[in-house]
């Protein structure tokens, strides 16, 4: 009996969206069917790994990635240098030291940092505040401007916030990181708004909560494919932005990545199964839609990329 | 694909005798497509009737246990493409690879890592399920002994047996025949001899051939040779083959039930670094897999992989659920904060990583609300004054703390009052209503 390949037909694609100037920029997106089926679809750009980079030094990071990142840590901008000769295609700043309950630093020392860390490198940025609603207002607003011309995503506007951040973005000439609860109606709803409000839909990447493996992930890993298959079978515009997933965010916070080995004998050794916790989240959100990640061990970053390179 | 109710009139007598108990025929196969009526109601249902509904009604892929006993696993019977259209339903099986040369102490190590493999997860005991003998001394003899050493000291484990050397299975099975293995593998080359060997022992077969069409090809003619119960390799180890090949074979065997590829799928995720093997196991896992080879079961590998299986194979319609406890997070002590949430797992992992984010320790009541978010389970009246009072009181929560506040999610703010007068001597103090505001709520009270 002779097989027909049962292919599906794709209506819809996914945005291309370009991050950062030159030689170093990076485009994201473009795919015309769901994950990596070569078969029935096109794949003109492979998922970008970002590296997570904060203001601040990782003191409460777990000790495995800390080690890992070692004295770079100290200085943003040098830090920022350290994930470029890892390979990272890009940098994701996160300004955790703007949060009131951190250091609480001042919009304009942000934007003095995020400047630094746009000089120290020239592969693309992104710039996240600190998840703190109204502050991050204030603080996207300053970063926006003082990184103008970079060509930048800032993030992340989420549905209390959206209208400034985004003003920000548009008035900078910057992408924005849209940030919804793991809802797929909600993902869609934070786009409709924002395009009401003029911001160009093509323009807009959408972060559906990630989770770490173990920890819910099956609940990202679903909203994304249903998020596909809305953009790629139903062409659904407002649900065609590219995808990224802040995954070392999640994974460094659970106890399977900071767990010793004399508490958990059962589990493994600790460096092993720490790093294989960030490697094994970024695999389930490429398998579901991910157009781009942000992770924090140099060597999950490393084993992400050769999963990437295999599945292109 | 199931047949409509008009496809299924077409088989039946049309004589509208009534003896099914409907009124007409085209009554009883309306039934018969919704499942409700079986065609051994009909007593003149011909033979060509009985084979057509016979073959559309069995499953798209076809289910094949592997391995006899409490030990056996199931693989195959799944029904859709999306976890999310209904569930995906037999977890894939992790195989280690013990290669015949590795006979003794290598191999003994293996056994003794696949037995102590089990592991407690969100209530489940998850473990490495099989073991794969494989050949690579090109003798009998040896990989027979291996065999032996297998069944002998981890009799319940299910065995596949992996040679494309008809000589060395009829080896081989000779140790573990009533076990049922799994044979892989038969090719183009030595599919008489292999389908012989497994119909006579009743094993279930492996198919493998060099891409889809001849593996369709060979499929088909093992079947023809009457053996049931296959399953197929495809040839895919690179991680884009697998995903495209495994998802072309179960969307041919559920969108266009066509019949060869009917089958539950074994992927060789074997590789020499063990992050990479982990990387390309995780793929067979979201992809359709329902076998999965590895080379080595480290520890730190394994949790990766059964968790992620577990989080894939979970059914999205019912919500996970944690144990209903008093957990400890950090080093609580008697005068350290406690929290109440409900037992959705989702619930209970976001409010746990935030309170573990606050670096305050703290003690979290969790309380059985058949796995429903607070919000939710308020709105079901299942998290309501008199049902946490209750619980707080028979949880012996009171013992782990030597103070009597309780922090309540701000979202049921409402409950406050009711809860003060069910819990008597007892203040209540409302939290912030999403979780990510308990770092800067639990500091600001420290």
């Amino acid at each position: 009996m002779a097989l027909a390949i049962p292919k599906e037909t794709y209506n819809g694609k996914i945005y291309n969206v370009q991050l950062g100037t030159g030689d170093k920029a990076v485009t994201i997106g473009g795919a015309s069917a769901l994950p990596f089926l070569g078969f029935e679809g096109t794949f003109p750009n492979k998922p970008a790994v970002a590296m997570e980079v904060m203001d601040i030094a990782p003191d409460e990071w777990p000790d495995t990635v800390k080690n890992a990142i070692g004295g770079a840590g100290a200085s943003p901008a040098q830090w920022a240098k350290f994930c470029q000769d890892a390979g990272a295609d890009m940098v994701a700043l996160r300004l955790m030291g703007t949060h009131p309950d951190q250091q609480d630093k001042s919009p304009d020392d942000a934007a003095k940092i995020a400047g630094e860390v746009a000089a120290a490198v020239d592969i693309p940025l992104m710039i996240l505040g600190s998840g703190h609603t109204e502050k991050d207002t204030q603080v996207l607003q300053a970063v926006a401007t003082a990184t103008r011309g970079k060509n930048c995503a800032i993030g992340k506007a989420v549905e209390e916030n959206y209208k400034t951040i985004a003003a920000a973005a548009m008035a900078n000439d910057h992408k924005l990181i849209a940030m919804s609860q793991l809802d797929v109606n909600l993902a869609k709803q934070l786009n409709i708004l924002l395009s009401q409000m003029g911001f160009d839909k093509e323009r807009i990447i959408m972060d559906p909560m990630s989770s770490a493996l173990g920890y819910g992930l099956e609940y990202t890993y679903s909203v994304m494919e249903r998020i596909r298959l809305a953009a790629l079978l139903q062409n659904d515009p407002m649900m065609q932005t590219p995808i990224v997933c802040d995954i070392g965010v999640n994974v460094w916070k659970v106890k399977e990545t900071m767990a010793p080995d004399a508490d958990v004998p059962e589990w493994g050794g600790l460096e092993d199964r720490a790093k294989a916790w960030e490697v094994i989240t970024a695999s389930g959100m490429l398998a579901s839609g991910a157009d781009m990640l942000i992770m924090r061990h140099p060597g999950a970053v490393e084993k992400a990329k050769e999963l990437i390179a295999e599945l292109m | 694909m199931a047949l409509s109710g008009v496809q299924i009139f077409k088989y039946l007598p049309k004589t509208n005798c009534k003896k099914c108990g409907h009124p007409t025929c085209l009554a009883f196969a309306m039934k018969l497509a919704a499942k409700q009526a079986s065609l051994d109601a009909c007593p003149d249902a011909s033979a060509e009737a009985k084979q057509a509904l016979g073959e559309a009604s069995a499953p798209p892929v076809r289910p094949v246990t592997i391995g006899a006993g409490d030990g056996a696993v199931k693989v195959g019977d799944e029904i859709c493409m999306f976890r999310h259209e209904k569930k995906f339903f037999n977890p894939s099986v992790f195989a280690v690879a013990i290669k015949d040369t590795e006979a003794g102490d290598a191999a003994a190590k293996k056994i003794e890592a696949v037995k102590a493999s089990e592991i407690d997860r969100v209530g489940q005991h998850l473990k490495v399920d099989a073991i794969a003998v494989t050949e690579e001394s090109g003798d009998p003899a040896k990989f027979a002994s291996v065999v032996k050493q297998v069944v002998d000291d981890a009799p319940g484990v299910p065995l596949i047996l992996v040679s494309i050397n008809p000589a060395v299975i009829e080896a081989g099975i000779a140790h573990c025949a009533d076990k049922k293995p799994l044979i892989y593998a038969a090719t183009a080359e030595n599919a008489e001899a292999m389908a012989k060997i497994a119909k006579e022992k009743k094993a279930s077969l492996a198919v493998s051939a060099a891409g889809l069409d001849a593996l369709i090809e060979l499929s088909e003619k093992v079947k023809g040779m009457g053996v049931e119960d296959l399953v197929l390799d495809p040839g895919a180890r690179k991680a884009k083959d697998m995903i495209e090949q495994y998802t072309i074979i179960r969307r041919a065997a559920i969108k266009k039930n066509f019949k060869p590829l009917g089958y539950p799928v074994i992927s060789f995720a074997t590789r020499d670094d063990a992050v990479s093997e982990t990387m390309a196991a995780s793929i067979g896992v979201m992809k359709y897999a329902s076998i999965i080879i590895l080379n080595n079961i480290e520890k730190w590998k394994m949790l990766a992989l059964l968790s992620l299986r577990q989080n894939i194979y979970t059914d999205p319609q019912v919500p996970m659920q944690v144990a209903q406890n008093i957990y400890k997070v950090g080093e609580a002590k008697e005068d350290s904060p406690l929290l109440i949430t409900t037992n959705f797992s989702l619930s209970y992992f976001i409010v746990r990583g935030e309170v573990e984010n606050s670096k305050v320790a703290s003690w979290l009541a969790v309380m059985d609300n058949e796995g429903l978010s607070v919000l939710t389970a308020w709105a079901a009246g299942k998290f309501t004054a008199s049902r946490i009072a209750q619980f707080i009181t028979e949880s012996g929560a009171d013992k782990s703390v030597n103070h009597k506040e309780l922090i309540i999610p701000g979202y049921v703010a409402i409950l406050s009052g009711a809860l003060e007068e069910k819990l008597p001597g007892w203040k209540i103090t409302v939290g912030p209503r999403e979780a990510n505001a308990l770092p800067s709520f639990l500091k600001g009270r420290a």
